[in-house]
């Protein structure tokens, strides 16, 4: 008899995550012969997605839906998740290594006494001999790691690392879980503030426009929002930038911050701290702009200009406006 | 208030990564407090400034992970905890039972962590002591306010904003923006010397070496390959940017 293996799967606006077919992908290699694969959905007014992953799975898309359960409270999704699994004692849990998975899956690990290894960026072997590589060190460093335990294990997926899952053949049921909302909660969900619509977020951008110490102060990221705004592009920082005080500490990309593998990355005014470059380097296309010749971020850029960014911001951004009006051949 | 901070000595994130015989070599190396435990430490020491009471510092790593826990203190910490892995490579759940071992006998009304450690990067261990304990958990913080046997707190989620409300005892985990990190003082230094620092071991917590054993393991280390410098642009500032533009679709087909 074979056993489940699970995704948790993440809804965004009525769908299925992108992250969550690319936890399939990962059920899909950790599979042994005999296994199912399964998808749990928790939320409300899950219909949609529930269609949408059937055909991912041989076992069931299970879902939990219930009003009290419309947004994310670690406690109450936690206790509902537990009991299924309970009932299922699925061999691997896979899930996205986003703010949803992250904060579930050491509690879901917990539970089931499993192993969890976090972060998986690439996948070695499959099925018994499945080996996960993860960065370290921000990815100064990859380790490959297996489970050496016959218990459950929990794994987390980067997102945009690994391909989406394919259909499956033979499709899969939907299964309807009870939800009974727990009378003792001590976790209440106060408020929710959705980040501005249209905005770009760091970690899934796919182009990035970057300010470091170069741009002097809050009004220098400016010509920086600007020229993102031509690409569609998301706007983040050094740490030299956050620790004076130009912008937020939300968008610091580095070792303490955001790691990020976007297609463009542009960095203005940055030096190129390692600790810097640990959080972008595995970016396709890296562009830099600065002043400084000698700056350590010319070693991992593709195109380099060695110039004043408030001069050549600008004149980039006029030269991206005439090139994006024109299409590309 | 009895407040436990969990701290894990990491490298500095300014650090380059050295593999010799295929480990990561620590010759040389500064070693921190995990930035992220950093602001655990501050948002505690906060606390105990507002509401009376005492900070502990609890680590589980080898021996020289004593000097971050003497930094806590000289932050101005209470008392500092270590519980000894000198020689041993424990997982999350191995950490995890060892600090659930220490913590279930003493009175925390709060437990601080980091959001995770900036080397292994698992971010797993202050959540599965957060279950094996039994107690809510907030993680990715970013606000804290504490009254009345609850706190308030900021999630950060990918952006999103939560305030979520939570009954004592809990545990929150620090995010980026929680506060800024205070320096150790000369006074506070000289005062840490004399700070408890309890040292343990992991049979005197009642668990086996077999309990503790590691759920995964390592197969093997890389190191990503280096990236190449690629070519300066020449020319005035607007024939490089026009230059820039034309090579960015043409040669490397992101635009």
């Amino acid at each position: 008899m074979g056993q489940s293996v699970l995704v948790v799967a993440e809804v965004r606006n009525g769908k299925p995550r992108q992250v969550s077919l690319e936890a399939l992908h990962i059920a899909r290699r950790a599979r042994l012969p005999d296994d199912r694969i399964s998808v749990l959905l928790v939320g409300h007014r899950l219909e949609e997605a529930a269609e949408l992953l059937l055909p991912y799975v041989d076992g069931a898309v299970y879902r939990i839906d219930h009003p009290r359960l419309e947004v994310y409270n670690p406690e109450t999704y936690a206790s509902a998740i537990g009991s299924l699994l309970r009932d299922l004692q699925p061999r691997l849990v896979a899930l996205g290594h986003t703010a949803f998975g992250r904060d579930l899956a050491p509690v879901l690990a917990a539970k089931l006494e499993a192993g969890q290894i976090s972060d998986v960026v690439a996948l070695e072997g499959e099925g018994a001999e499945l080996a996960y590589v993860r960065p370290l060190y921000a990815g100064k460093l990859f380790e490959t790691r297996r489970f050496s335990s016959a218990g459950a294990q929990v794994v987390t997926v980067r997102p945009s690392n690994l391909p989406p899952a394919e259909p499956l053949p033979a499709p899969g049921k939907l299964e309807t879980v009870a939800y009974v909302p727990p009378d003792d909660l001590r976790t209440v969900v106060k408020d929710v503030i959705r980040q501005a619509a249209g905005k770009v977020d760091l970690t899934e951008a796919r182009i990035i426009v970057s300010g470091g110490r170069g741009v002097r102060n809050a009004e220098g990221f400016k010509p920086l929002q600007e020229l993102a705004a031509v690409l569609g592009a998301a706007v983040g920082a050094s740490r030299a930038a956050c620790d004076a005080g130009y912008c937020d500490y939300s968008l610091q990309i580095g070792q303490t911050g955001k790691v990020v593998t976007p297609e463009l990355y542009i960095a203005c005014g940055i030096s190129g701290a390692i600790q810097h470059l640990a959080g972008m380097s595995r970016s396709r296309v890296i562009v830099a702009i600065n002043k400084d010749p000698e700056a350590p971020i010319f070693k991992v850029a593709d195109y380099g200009i060695v110039g004043d960014l408030f001069e050549i911001v600008p004149l980039l951004t006029e030269e991206f406006k005439k090139l994006l009006a024109s299409p590309a051949s | 208030m009895n407040i436990y901070v969990l701290l894990k000595q990491t490298f500095d994130t300014e650090e380059k990564i050295v593999l010799r015989e295929g480990r990561v070599s620590e010759d040389g190396v500064k070693f921190v407090i995990n930035p992220y435990d950093e602001y655990a430490v501050e948002e505690a020491l906060l606390l105990k400034e507002a509401f009376g009471g005492t900070v502990t510092v609890v680590s589980v790593g080898p021996a020289r992970a004593a000097e971050a826990l003497r930094t806590a203190l000289a932050m101005g910490a209470d008392e500092a905890v270590l519980v000894d892995s000198e020689g041993r490579e424990y997982d999350e759940a191995g950490v995890a039972l060892l600090l659930e071992a220490y913590l279930r006998e003493q009175p925390a009304d709060l437990i601080l962590a980091g959001n995770f450690s900036t080397d292994t990067g698992g971010g797993q261990v202050a959540l599965r002591l957060a279950e094996r304990l039994g107690i809510p958990h907030a993680s990715s913080i970013i606000n804290l306010e504490v009254s009345g046997g609850k706190a308030t707190v900021v999630r950060d989620a990918e952006g999103d904003a939560e305030t979520l409300e939570l009954a004592l005892p809990a545990l929150f985990t620090a995010q980026q923006g929680l506060n800024e990190p205070r320096y150790p003082s000369l006074p506070g230094i000289m005062r840490a010397k004399k700070k408890p620092l309890k040292q343990l071991a992991a049979a005197e917590l009642g668990l086996t070496e077999e309990r503790l054993a590691p759920l995964s393991v390592r197969a093997k280390l890389a190191l990503p390959a280096a990236r190449q410098a690629g070519r300066r642009l020449s020319g005035t500032p607007s024939e490089q940017a026009a230059a820039l533009a034309q090579l960015l679709r043409g040669e490397a087909k992101v635009l």
